[in-house]
């Protein structure tokens, strides 16, 4: 199980990668998406989810033997919640772009560069 | 009482912020507020550095975790000492006023916004320097960038929005990478504290592991500090800010990434522990080459302006390369001195565009005559900035070739040399155009009258450069402390790891 996620991970990052690397912009914006996924699989793979038992206490309220790590799952709703504030921000910049001057490509965003 | 002094520099922005989102504040009650809360916070960081220069690093455990598992803010001389300057470089933005110039038309429900959103920007930049919590750091970078890219195109102008975007493309890989490095070596590691992460990597002796995550971090951080070739959205965005803005996003923002590469490349990821810094070197050099070249190329003034952050972002990370105590003395210094200077001259930026109604230096003319003040806070930044003795830039990038003649690196010192040439001809060339030449008669858009603010603020500045260049001997000595730190972390690791509070 440990290898197919470490094989999802790889397939999400090259998927943002691919997308990443296009000029048009939507898809940039999909890739940088994707990438965010990638990272956020990343990090909760960190505490070794699948082959550990989940991260809650017993009944005693003391920690099961082989428990996971709690602190990745933490980390990744944290990065979660930054995450999807930067996404929303960033689409409407990139609506606001669109609609001003109907730029698609990424190539445009540097053309109005001169003074 | 020195729990509350350490972290005083998170508390003051946050409180402001807060106070500056309650609606129907009037745009002068929220400048009074804010001016006054830049006050207070310089006044802080100020005990806080005479603390930590006094009584060694301080520390404060948030929540009473003790480390590794709690947040650890660390208060040493590197970081009070860029707290210190950011703080007065805020303080002095403020002064110089976010309404002057072109930016005056800006309504009031927004100019109270801005105000708040230059404080989240103090409160991530404060954060940034203060958190000794590898997750921590990546959480202030984000508070930090979410408030720049909403100063950055807050005026919605089309001419605002393609570079805003890049910018903020760019920053969000940036933090994708770095959150990867971060995963990636708490995995490893199952710590994310900095101090603990340095004692179990010089125990573990990993540099396949070093090298990765280290990678993956340094990219992150090159790119918030605009190193080549992660250097693009620089140019393409901080001239389309307004002109104060701008004046702080050049003092701080690629300053940050600067630190951060300082204190996670003398503390976690060093050559000590397996990571190799050549890469560094030649990617510096670079950085160095094509920013001055680029800059010689323009003739937007801020814009102009901005290709030399990131030449002289290439010193400072060169320094960070070379290594040794002198190096980076001679880093801090740099850093402390761009501040100042680079602040200046984007403010001086600002008062030329609003003068003449047009940011291109070939219509402007005549400044040297009709404003010979002006033509001063141009000149003795301008002069720190190409190195000329005795102001601030000479000192720094002197200790810089010293440190580059004691390791050997020939092709360093070259490269430094002529690129200190370029940058002074670039800033000749805006002296030649903007205050030699007789009057341009064609302006393009009707002039603003600046009135009296500005030239407190820029004249504030040139002060501070003076400070650091005809005391440059305290000013070295603080910077050689800092460094020594940096050189030696086992006055950090103890300070955190054994709790080293008062």
């Amino acid at each position: 199980m440990t290898t197919a996620l470490a094989i999802l991970i790889g397939l999400l990052f090259a998927a943002a990668t691919y997308c990443l690397l296009r000029r048009n912009l939507m898809r940039v914006l999909i890739g940088i998406l994707l990438l965010g996924h990638a990272v956020n699989l990343l990090l909760m793979s960190a505490s070794a989810p699948l082959t550990r038992a989940p991260a809650i206490l017993g009944a005693d309220g003391k920690p099961i033997p082989g428990m996971a790590d709690a602190l990745p799952q933490a980390l990744v709703l944290t990065a979660i919640v930054i995450g999807f504030g930067l996404s929303v921000f960033t689409l409407v910049l990139a609506r606001s772009c669109f609609q001003g001057k109907a730029i698609d490509d990424v190539h445009d965003l540097g053309k109005e560069d001169s003074p | 009482m020195i729990d509350l002094l350490v972290i005083s520099p998170i508390l003051v922005p946050l409180l402001t912020l807060i106070v500056c989102l309650i609606p129907r504040i009037s745009a002068k009650t929220s400048d009074a507020i804010s001016l006054t809360s830049a006050g207070v916070l310089l006044a802080c960081v100020s005990w806080l550095l005479i603390t930590v220069v006094s009584h060694g690093t301080l520390t404060l455990r948030a929540g009473g975790w003790a480390p590794p598992f709690g947040i650890v803010l660390v208060a040493d001389t590197l970081s009070a000492l860029m707290l210190w300057i950011s703080a007065f470089v805020a303080f002095v933005v403020l002064i110089y006023g976010v309404r002057s110039g072109p930016d005056a038309l800006s309504p009031g429900h927004l100019h109270v916004l801005i105000h708040g959103l230059i404080h989240g920007l103090m409160l991530g930049v404060n954060g940034s320097f203060l958190t000794g919590d590898l997750f921590n750091l990546y959480v202030w970078f984000e508070v930090m960038l979410i408030s720049s890219f909403i100063l950055m195109v807050r005026e919605g102008h089309h001419s605002q929005l393609p570079g805003g975007l890049t910018y903020v493309l760019l920053n969000l890989l940036a933090s994708a990478l770095f959150l990867s490095g971060a995963g990636l070596i708490y995995g490893k590691l199952g710590t994310l504290n900095l101090a603990d992460m340095a004692a179990k990597l010089g125990a573990l002796q990993d540099p396949d592991l070093v090298n990765t995550s280290g990678a993956l971090i340094f990219v992150a951080f090159a790119a918030k500090a605009a190193l080549f070739p992660f250097h693009f959205w620089l140019p393409a965005s901080y001239h389309r800010a307004a002109p104060a803005i701008s004046a702080l996003f050049a003092g701080l923002l690629t300053k940050v990434g600067v630190y951060a590469l300082l204190r996670l490349f003398t503390l976690v990821f060093t050559p000590a522990n397996g990571f190799s810094t050549t890469l560094i070197l030649y990617l510096s050099m670079a950085t160095m080459i094509l920013g001055v070249l680029g800059a010689v190329a323009q003739y937007h003034i801020r814009r102009l302006l901005a290709f030399h952050i990131i030449s002289q972002i290439g010193y400072m990370t060169a320094g960070l390369a070379l290594g040794g105590e002198l190096a980076l003395t001679a880093v801090i210094f740099y850093v402390l001195h761009h501040i100042a200077v680079k602040s200046t001259l984007f403010l001086v930026g600002g008062v030329l565009e609003a003068r003449t109604g047009s940011p291109d230096i070939r219509h402007h003319g005549g400044f040297y005559q009709s404003s010979p003040l002006l033509a001063l806070c141009f000149l003795i930044p301008a002069f720190s900035l190409g190195g000329i003795p005795p102001l601030s830039g000479f000192w720094a990038k002197l200790n810089l070739l010293q440190a580059g003649i004691e390791t050997g690196r020939w092709l360093f010192i070259a490269t430094a040399l002529i690129v200190g040439i370029l940058t002074l001809f670039s800033m000749i060339k805006i002296w030649n155009e903007s205050f030699w030449k007789a009057p341009a008669s064609d302006h393009p858009r009707p002039a603003t009258n600046t009135g009296g603010r500005p030239f407190l603020a820029m004249l504030s500045l040139c002060g501070l450069t003076l400070v650091f260049s005809l005391g440059g001997a305290f000013v070295f000595r603080l910077a050689q402390r800092a460094a020594g730190e940096l050189a030696d972390p086992s006055g950090y690791l103890d300070a955190v790891l054994k709790g080293g509070t008062l």
